[in-house]
């Protein structure tokens, strides 16, 4: 992404729309530079700006997000603005699977279609599990793929899980677009920890103390 | 109202290169002077509310002012909580025009008829809160308003043509307007209703009833100082609105004489039922309600018959 500043209008957006997962956009922003260590410590305290979901109030989160289904419209307002103003911005969707259960988001993904917003990116997390069961089983979104595809997307599919993958099938192609691309991330849930991978009940589980020191060894070992 | 509202807008663009316009594919023969002049600067957004003010939310955190135009209950109830975490969370100056309000629809039917935007909006305080009694104060509301931080939702009725006599097409946010003053009873009403309420304190008069007519068009902020000092010289107030009678104009009212302890009996004139099982012209379905001007000359003159009756 170009990343210029918090505050650069020139700036390329970013919407975490499956707002749930904000810890890891703390731990981005971390990484490059825009929240303290100390801003980090404060996550879901009382009187922190770091809740479990996004709040735009922090520099470096440009849209609150946490109700599903309400991201992919603001991405499609912001990369119609960028191109009605001549921009090069791009922006940047975060969506999940389960996600895809909300109309309103289709309505969305209608409405980047119809007006070619090339200039935006939904990645979708598809790790086939949502709050209280498999996504095939609460309301089976497959093929995930022929359905963006007939929503007039382009259309590429990833391992989640490797970064360098990521980003060269989100530039692929980049220059000569002229619709919405969305990139599926298969992912695995609870990637990387043995006790949590694929299992329900760890979207709501807090972890013990001994479950803790099990799940950092595990990936400090993956690393 | 609407064809003088997008008709102001036209000229506000004309200044304002971050005035944009989308319509949830409402606006037959009103929209079109601005989707003429500014094609580059329009958009149909299709029958998908949800998203047009989602959309405008992300063209307004990158300096525009989009206005999104649809019925008043798909634009406030449809896309209600997307106003909430769009717009509102984001103090982000997205424009929404509910056409319509109460029975402005008539034939349509109850689907859309606007009876709760004016009290789930109010609800909300990061926003501003418009409802026009005339074509001429929707004119001056829009010039005085569009560039206000945060988001408006204007509620502009159908009718193009009638005036409330008094008006003359002021508007002030945060204050009301006395547009006659008498000293029998105070009416105090909200949008385009208040041409059936100026009407029926002309039939009053005829009956030696003197009333005054309070408008109130700045639902939020509401006007309370104005309310204060109106409220205080009256010992009976009623409020008309074509809304509810529930969280509307009455609600907000009552909150002000409760607050500020002031000794005035309120009545609460507005829809009192879910209507359905009828449907009819906005005038039949307003008359069914008791809200056109010869019922609510009647209301008027029964309130104070049974007050005189309590009090003597």
């Amino acid at each position: 992404m170009n990343l210029p500043g918090p505050d650069d209008p020139e700036r390329d957006r970013f919407v975490l729309s499956k707002g749930h997962a904000a810890l890891a956009v703390y731990a981005a922003l971390h990484q490059i530079g825009w929240l303290t260590a100390e801003q980090l410590d404060t996550y879901c305290g009382d009187g922190s700006l770091l809740g479990v979901h996004p709040d735009r109030d922090l520099r470096g989160i440009d849209f609150t997000t946490g109700s599903l289904g309400h991201g992919l419209a603001l991405g499609a307002g912001a990369a119609l603005a960028a191109r009605m103003q001549g921009s090069g911005r791009r922006v940047f969707v975060l969506i999940s699977d389960a996600e895809c259960n909300e109309g309103s988001l289709w309505e969305s993904a209608m409405f980047a279609a119809h007006h070619g917003l090339d200039n935006l990116t939904a990645i979708l997390d598809l790790n086939g599990q949502q709050a209280l069961g498999y996504t095939e089983q609460v309301m089976d979104l497959a093929p995930m793929d022929q359905r963006w595809v007939s929503f007039g997307w382009d259309v590429d599919e990833v391992d989640g899980h490797d970064t360098a993958a990521i980003v060269k099938t989100v530039e692929s192609g980049e220059a000569e677009r002229s619709r919405p691309h969305l990139v599926i991330a298969n992912t695995v849930f609870g990637y990387g920890v043995s006790f949590m991978q694929n299992r329900l009940e760890w979207h709501y589980l807090p972890m013990s103390d001994q479950q803790y020191e099990q799940a950092l060894a595990e990936v400090r070992k993956a690393r | 109202m609407r064809s003088a509202f997008i008709g102001a807008l036209v000229h506000i663009a004309r200044q304002d290169p971050r005035v944009v316009l989308l319509t949830g594919d409402l606006g037959f023969t009103v929209i079109e002077p601005f989707r003429d002049e500014f094609p580059d600067r329009f958009y149909n957004a299709g029958v998908a509310e949800q998203n047009m003010v989602g959309t405008a939310t992300g063209l307004a955190e990158a300096g525009f002012i989009p206005f999104v135009y649809s019925i008043v209950t798909f634009a406030s109830l449809r896309a209600y909580e997307f106003v909430r975490n769009g717009p509102i969370a984001h103090r982000l100056r997205v424009r929404i025009i509910g056409v319509g309000g109460g029975f402005d629809y008539g034939t349509a039917g109850f689907t859309h008829y606007g009876l709760e935007d004016l009290g789930i909006m109010r609800m909300q305080p990061g926003i501003t809160v418009v409802a026009p009694a005339d074509h001429r104060q929707a004119v001056a509301a829009l010039n005085s308003t569009y560039e206000l931080d945060g988001p408006v939702y204007y509620r502009i009725g159908k009718d193009e043509s009638r005036m409330v006599e008094g008006l003359d097409g002021r508007f002030e946010l945060g204050r009301a307007d006395l547009v006659l003053e008498g000293e029998d009873v105070l009416l105090i009403t909200i949008g385009s209703i208040a041409c059936e309420v100026a009407e029926a304190a002309g039939r009053l008069s005829a009956h030696g009833v003197r009333c005054s007519v309070l408008v109130v068009s700045s639902f939020n902020p509401f006007p309370v100082a104005d309310l204060r000092e109106a409220l205080s010289r009256f010992s009976t107030a009623i409020t008309i609105e074509a809304h509810y009678a529930a969280g509307g104009l009455g609600t907000a009212v009552a909150e002000v004489i409760a607050d500020h302890g002031i000794a005035c009996r309120l009545v609460r004139r507005g829809v009192n039922e879910t209507p359905l099982g009828v449907t009819g012209s906005s005038g039949y379905m307003s008359e069914i309600h008791g809200l056109a001007s010869e019922a609510l000359a009647d209301t008027v003159l029964r309130t104070i018959e049974e007050l005189s009756i309590t009090n003597g």
